[in-house]
């Protein structure tokens, strides 16, 4: 039962507390055209998470890409009821920046340890927007996901 | 840069006028706008606004799910702006905007929404929520393309545009500072003229980082497409720096370049030296940076662009073509009306072209749009395929003569799609066959 937790210091983009499964990608994610909003899909061909659902998960990722439109997908999620529960990303952009903002979900970036080496899907995560960390409880290797 | 559960919080030095607004000073409206805009200058992690003069966005547009959503909400427009565009939990009463303002694409063409196979509704809908928008003082472009319809910001000033494409065309092609916005910044800025100081508002951030030496001819617009493809996988969201074997590019050529590589990859600005005015040379282009990497285009790489770009497709039996991605300049639609050559397109193939009003309107003074629908074809306006998700019915394959449009109508809509240029696009149309090859 024991269970290695690791912790992750960074700067705040949204605040609020969430926890939940992380489902990660290295790959930087495109909103309009890259994601349909209705479902929490990822379907962006080539993508390697397309066809992966983020809904209620801890989106972990290098950071966004591609239409304008990226803000008012991530902002149709919440009100579609597909959003992740919280964000995690390397690269400031005004998209993912704006789109973590309408998304109301909390967001922690530029993090001391590159959170794509120590966070892989299937783990849980607490992200924490207000105290800025970012708590990581790596799944078991018996729950590894095939 | 330190690190360590850094508490401290950027925190906005605004204004008296910024202030103002954020108080209440000036209408709820205003409030909220700033609001939204603080939010997001924090999420940025920047201290302070810039004043725009120019924004671009999609304001209080509306589709048949918003109008749907907030119909508890009160209802109506005020309700789409103030909750959706604003990010606002209040009802507030939208004023006239406060700097110059357009509206993008979007919506339906509404002269042809049938076609596009919109429902009543949804027409009814892009109908008033443009109205709306009117009343607003909001220029209704309807266009992908406002460079194309005289809306041309000058070197140096602030803008607050959305659609990738035309932001690139602005902050590389025009010299003007525009990062990528979104619905919601656009429409808070059109009402407060305030955007966050960030990116590429500021000189040290429009420098080039990444070199790409051009080593094979770069001439038409399906090669200025493909470079541009090219440029934007391998640079993502930096700012390349071109040189080599290119000339002087037209304003169609720079459209189809920026639109690839802002697909692609985010590319947002870039400089070829001697033609873009932030790049009279190499070393100024860069500004003092020094490249981190440098990739080579040629020939051997453009065959790979073009090999990526038709990966999707197999069925050579096309049944659409789209072209105007983005929105078709008037040279574009005369291309197509010359390659159709007075000819009628295959009974098996639907040929639709998309384009701005202000450009349709003298399309039809022109005879072109009477051309293009005697052929079979038709010119419609204010959105395309992808953005309008809007196919004649039953498509299978596509052929486009835009990159960004292969990029995006594949993924959104399920089908197939060739690339290729205009003249393989229209042949296409003629015989319901792909024939393209890269040549």
């Amino acid at each position: 039962m024991s269970e290695t937790k690791i912790l992750l210091r960074g700067r705040k983009v949204v605040g609020g507390i969430a926890e939940g499964e992380a489902l990660v990608t290295r790959e930087t994610i495109s909103g309009w055209g890259g994601v349909n909003p209705m479902q929490g899909k990822i379907i962006e061909t080539r993508h390697e998470l397309r066809g992966e659902t983020f809904k209620d998960k801890v989106l972990v990722f290098r950071g966004a890409k591609g239409s304008s439109g990226w803000s008012v997908v991530f902002h149709t999620t919440r009100l579609a009821g597909t959003a992740p529960k919280a964000l995690v990303f390397n690269e400031m952009t005004t998209k993912v920046a704006l789109g973590a903002v309408v998304l109301r979900a909390p967001a922690v970036t530029d993090l001391d340890r590159d959170p794509l080496d120590v966070i892989e899907t299937g783990d849980w995560v607490v992200v924490d927007g207000a105290g800025v960390t970012v708590e990581v409880r790596k799944r078991q290797q018996s729950a590894k996901r095939a | 840069m330190a690190h360590g559960g850094r508490e401290e919080i950027e925190r906005v030095k605004l204004t008296e006028n910024e202030q103002a607004m954020l108080e209440g000073r000036e209408g709820a409206a205003k409030q909220k706008a700033m609001e939204l805009l603080v939010r997001y200058a924090e999420a940025l992690g920047v201290d302070r606004f810039v004043d725009v003069t120019n924004v671009a966005g999609v304001p209080g547009q509306a589709s048949v799910f918003l109008s749907n959503y907030y119909k508890e909400a009160g209802g109506g427009y005020d309700a789409i702006f103030s909750h959706f565009d604003l990010d606002s939990d209040e009802l507030v009463d939208v004023p006239k905007v406060a700097t110059h303002s357009c509206h993008l694409q979007g919506g339906y063409d509404p002269d042809n929404w049938q076609l596009l196979g919109a429902s009543p509704e949804a027409a009814r809908v892009s109908r008033e929520s443009e109205a709306y928008a009117v009343g607003k003082g909001i220029e209704i472009l309807k266009t992908c393309t406002p460079y194309l319809v005289g809306n041309v910001p000058k070197k140096g000033e602030h803008c607050a545009w959305m659609e990738s494409s035309a932001v690139v065309y602005c902050n590389s092609v025009l010299g003007a500072r525009t990062n990528t916005e979104g619905r919601e910044s656009t429409s808070a800025a059109m009402l407060t003229g305030k955007i966050p100081d960030f990116g590429f508002h500021r000189e040290e951030s429009r420098r080039g980082t990444h070199a790409v030496r051009v080593e094979t001819e770069i001439e038409s617009l399906m090669d200025w497409g493909m470079l541009g493809y090219f440029v934007g996988d391998a640079v993502q969201e930096h700012i390349p720096v071109l040189t080599g074997r290119y000339g002087q590019p037209d304003v169609i050529r720079y459209k189809h370049f920026g639109a690839a590589a802002a697909s692609s990859g985010g590319v947002e600005l870039y400089h070829i030296v001697g033609v873009t005015p932030e790049a009279p040379t190499e070393a100024a282009a860069f500004g003092g940076n020094v490249p981190r990497e440098t990739f080579v285009y040629d020939a051997a790489a453009r065959r790979r662009v073009y090999d990526n770009l038709n990966a999707n497709a197999r069925d050579p039996n096309v049944d659409y073509v789209m072209l105007g991605c983005p929105h078709a300049a008037l040279e574009q639609i005369e291309e197509a009306c010359r390659l159709l050559g007075g000819r009628k397109i295959s009974a098996n193939c639907r040929l639709w072209i998309f384009t701005s009003r202000i450009i349709k309107h003298q399309a039809d003074r022109a005879g072109l749009t009477k051309i293009i629908r005697d052929a079979g074809g038709h010119v419609l306006t204010d959105t395309c395929s992808a953005i309008g998700q809007a196919l004649p019915p039953g498509t299978k394959v596509a052929a486009l003569d835009s990159a960004k449009q292969v990029h995006y109508l594949p993924a959104i809509m399920g089908i197939e799609a060739w690339f290729g240029s205009t003249a393989d696009c229209i042949n296409a149309a003629l015989t319901g066959r792909w024939n393209g090859e890269l040549r």
